[in-house]
């Protein structure tokens, strides 16, 4: 496409609203708390050290601790597990040709969530690991399950038709919740850390956890942008995929695998946050359409901002008490997710079914 | 130039195709038929490489189908699919766009102009240029195919493969379709290999059939030779007829409905049927008549209930043409057109003869009105079942009854020697019931000739003597 027919098309507006708004919720987010900073002050504080500049003489030290040691890392760690489950659903859905797929259907977050709860239960700390044993078994558990729900549909049918590997995931997921299930009828001490952990948070984490999500991040979102053309033609069915010429069997595991690792990595640094997964890729293509090369970038735009923005008012609603995030992502979003889907329906005449 | 060499195959453990072998040509329009589960699908499905091929060997221009990359094997050739519901939304153009994947190299490879203008033909050779910027979902399943068929063509595959292509689609749709497939055979060679389930379909665009049946190979040859009723028969099991084309020269398949079969056998045309008005000479059937007839209306072959002659004298206008005479005779008389074999004459009150007679295996009622100048309206009726053939032998005996009882009349009268020229306004009607069996062999038909010549005879010397 030339680019003036770019600038002509939908997708400017829409790369520039998401763009936008999450520029605005990050500032927001590091803006508002217990200490509000000003908003003023916010962009010198971020911008000289990676300028290599100083702008910040005449600035509040105790700003410059709040926005480094405390709400900048909040936030990023926040968009960067918004943004990963809401891409990683997004090409959830694309593959599994079901919109109300979620990252968590192929029992990842399960299979994490088993890691997380046992570290906790079991009190494990692994040498060299100290803080990190937590994510990091966590994100192998996840990998295990993934690993293991793909063999297991290997062994159901060797084509690995998705019903099968969401069969699979549902197997896994009740398997793998019935364990967690298990663990929390029998702890004791650990037990308010267990469902502390299993609501979902991002408090707390620094910088250190941002280190463990931005490689899985990084790796796995570019995984899936290279592959959007291909989801397109996956959301057609795997059938007109392979007519079309699409490597349908590789594809959908590399899809399959990148989606995973997000989902695995998300959970591991942030626990369980459920329906942005879900709802977030569904609302993208309400506003912009189904096609992937721009619903996966978008995505992760509004993914980061919205769960940005959840965090936010789940810090402050109650303040000075946390509600967990997970609750503040189904209160807000739900309803404005049928909000939108009411309107879409009248206005659009065919009654679109996502 | 496809080669599909010994093939077998299916699914795990469970063969379906066994040992099919043929070629299909550059610029062949190649039909697959056959019933339900005889393994269309499935040989498609092993042809354009998505169910491996178990033994045998499938050669796409010389090279095995499974030395292709997916996207040479998807320049090379295109599928559609039978039609499967559509999770999102995508938008028309966005669909047919993606056709163009398997031209498109590496990771960021955009829309280039040749991709553009390729779209934009397809577009309007497919006909949904009209809905393009529509989504998916507002279109109704003809106008998806016809969506799916434009993806399918935007491959700019030498090969195109197509399961049922016309299901979902009315007629003119599919015959715009099938028309579109057939002229991309004639000038852009494109080779079409397609699966049809209406049989008269693939005979009117196929220029060779295989016929499947339990996987192998039950016929590969020309439409004329595979459409035919033993084989159609046997592979299908159901009775069938095949008929000509009225226009072109391909064979078409008419379904035998079992009602037809068992229809009751007691119906006999005779005089009870028959009403002499002053404005009309009616026979009204209680079924319909198989005919083979000339007159105003409901001439040549067909099937009909009611046989009218009507009066020339008594019609207002009479100098409308005959046609719409006719027509607006039957109308005023609640006579349905298209069920009516019309004759039409100048009636005398006596000038009507008629007789039964009947025969070991068929019964006959023979109607013989003479107008004007000594022309003829015979109505032969027939309570059996008649071959075409035999409907033309009692045309031919009717016709030699006709000449041989006015020579013998012009001998007898010794009237003026005018017998040549009346042929002109001689009408016939041959109708039979088409219950029973078949008068088949030949004692039986030369009876019914005989029968004919012998009634029509009589009945033509009757008449005349009458008139004079």
């Amino acid at each position: 496409m030339s680019i003036l027919k770019f600038l002509k098309s939908k997708y400017v507006i829409a790369y520039l609203a998401s763009f936008l708004m999450f520029i605005v919720s990050i500032l927001f987010g590091i803006a508002v708390g217990s200490v509000a900073v000003p908003v003023t002050d916010i962009f010198p504080i971020i911008l000289s050290p990676l300028l290599h500049l100083s702008f910040t003489h005449d600035i509040d030290p105790m700003y410059i601790d709040i926005v480094y040691q405390i709400r900048l890392p909040r936030v990023l760690l926040a968009g960067f597990v918004g943004a990963s489950l809401a891409i990683a659903g997004a090409a959830f859905q694309g593959l599994l040709r079901n919109p109300l797929a979620d990252p968590y259907i192929l029992g990842v977050s399960s299979g994490a969530s088993v890691g997380a709860v046992s570290t906790l239960f079991f009190n494990i700390t692994l040498p060299l690991l100290g803080l990190y044993t937590l994510p990091i078994l966590s994100i192998s558990a996840a990998f295990i399950t993934i690993m293991l729900v793909l063999f297991f549909a290997r062994q159901v049918e060797s084509t690995m038709r998705v019903e099968t590997i969401i069969l699979t995931g549902i197997i896994f997921n009740s398997f793998l919740g019935a364990f967690i299930s298990l663990i929390i009828a029998l702890s004791g001490d650990q037990l308010s850390d267990i469902i502390g952990w299993l609501l979902g948070s991002v408090s707390m984490r620094g910088w250190k956890y941002i280190a463990i999500i931005l490689p899985f991040f990084m790796v796995g979102s570019l995984l899936l942008l290279a592959n959007s053309k291909e989801l397109n033609a996956m959301s057609f069915g795997e059938e007109r995929a392979h007519y079309l010429g699409v490597d349908v069997q590789r594809r959908k595991l590399i899809v399959l695998t990148a989606g995973s690792t997000l989902t695995g990595a998300a959970v591991a640094v942030s626990g369980a946050i459920g329906f942005v997964g879900l709802v977030i890729p569904h609302l993208t293509r309400l506003l912009w359409g189904p096609d992937h090369t721009h619903l996966l970038p978008l995505s992760i735009l509004t993914g980061s901002s919205f769960l940005i923005l959840a965090d936010l008012v789940s810090r402050t609603i109650i303040s000075p008490q946390l509600l967990p995030i997970g609750v503040i992502t189904a209160l807000i979003g739900a309803p404005v997710f049928a909000l939108i889907l009411m309107r879409k329906r009248k206005t659009s005449k065919g009654g679109a079914s996502c | 130039m496809l080669t599909v060499d010994h093939v077998s195959g299916g699914y795990a453990d469970h063969p379906i195709i066994k040992d099919v072998t043929f070629s299909v040509k550059k610029g062949e329009f190649f039909g697959i038929v056959g019933p339900n589960g005889s393994g269309k699908t499935t040989l498609l499905k092993m042809i354009s490489g998505l169910i491996p091929v178990a033994q045998g060997s499938i050669l796409v221009n010389d090279k095995n189908i499974t030395r292709f990359s997916k996207k040479e094997l998807a320049r090379t050739m295109a599928v559609l699919p039978q039609l499967t519901s559509q999770t999102f939304p995508y938008t028309v153009k966005d669909t047919i766009a993606l056709g163009r994947y398997a031209h498109h190299n590496g990771l960021f490879q955009t829309w280039t102009e040749t991709d553009e203008s390729i779209l934009q033909k397809i577009l309007k050779q497919t006909n949904v240029e009209r809905f393009a910027e529509a989504s998916l979902h507002e279109l109704s399943g003809g106008e998806q195919q016809r969506v799916f068929l434009a993806q399918a063509l935007v491959q700019q595959p030498q090969f195109l493969l197509l399961d049922e292509p016309t299901n979902h689609l009315d007629l003119a749709h599919q015959k715009e379709l099938l028309d579109l497939l057939k002229k991309s055979t004639a000038e852009q060679k494109m080779t079409v290999i397609s699966i049809f389930h209406d049989l008269n379909l693939a005979s009117l665009y196929c220029d060779r059939l295989l016929l499947l049946r339990r996987g192998q190979t039950k016929m590969l040859d020309t439409p004329i030779q595979v459409l035919t009723e033993p084989i159609i028969e046997e592979v299908y099991q159901t009775t069938v007829k095949t008929h000509p084309h009225p226009e072109v020269a391909k064979p078409q398949l008419h379904m035998m409905p079992r009602s037809e079969l068992k229809l009751e056998n007691n119906i006999k045309i005779d005089e009870s049927y028959l009403v002499v008005k002053k404005e009309h000479i009616l026979l009204k059937s209680p079924i319909p008549l198989r005919t083979l007839s000339t007159g105003i209306c409901g001439s040549g072959v067909g099937w009909h209930s009611y046989f009218v002659i009507c009066d020339i004298n008594k019609a207002e206008n009479c100098n409308d043409p005959a046609h719409d005479i006719m027509q607006r005779h039957l109308i005023t008389h609640n006579f349905h057109p298209k069920a009516t074999v019309g004759m039409m004459t100048a009636i005398k009150r006596d000038h009507v003869a008629f007789q039964f007679w009947r025969e070991n295996q068929f019964s006959l009622f023979i109607v013989v009105i003479a107008g004007a100048e000594n022309a003829i309206n015979t109505w032969i009726f027939v309570n059996g079942k008649l071959k075409e053939t035999a409907f033309i032998q009692a045309v031919m005996s009717a016709m030699e009854a006709k000449v041989e009882a006015l020579k013998d009349m012009n001998i007898a009268t010794s009237k003026t020697n005018k017998t040549a020229d009346t042929a002109s306004t001689d009408n016939i009607l041959i109708a039979a019931t088409q219950q029973g069996k078949f008068l088949s062999n030949a004692s039986s038909t030369s009876v019914l000739v005989t029968a004919i010549r012998g009634g029509v005879y009589t009945l033509i010397k009757k008449v005349i003597r009458n008139t004079q």
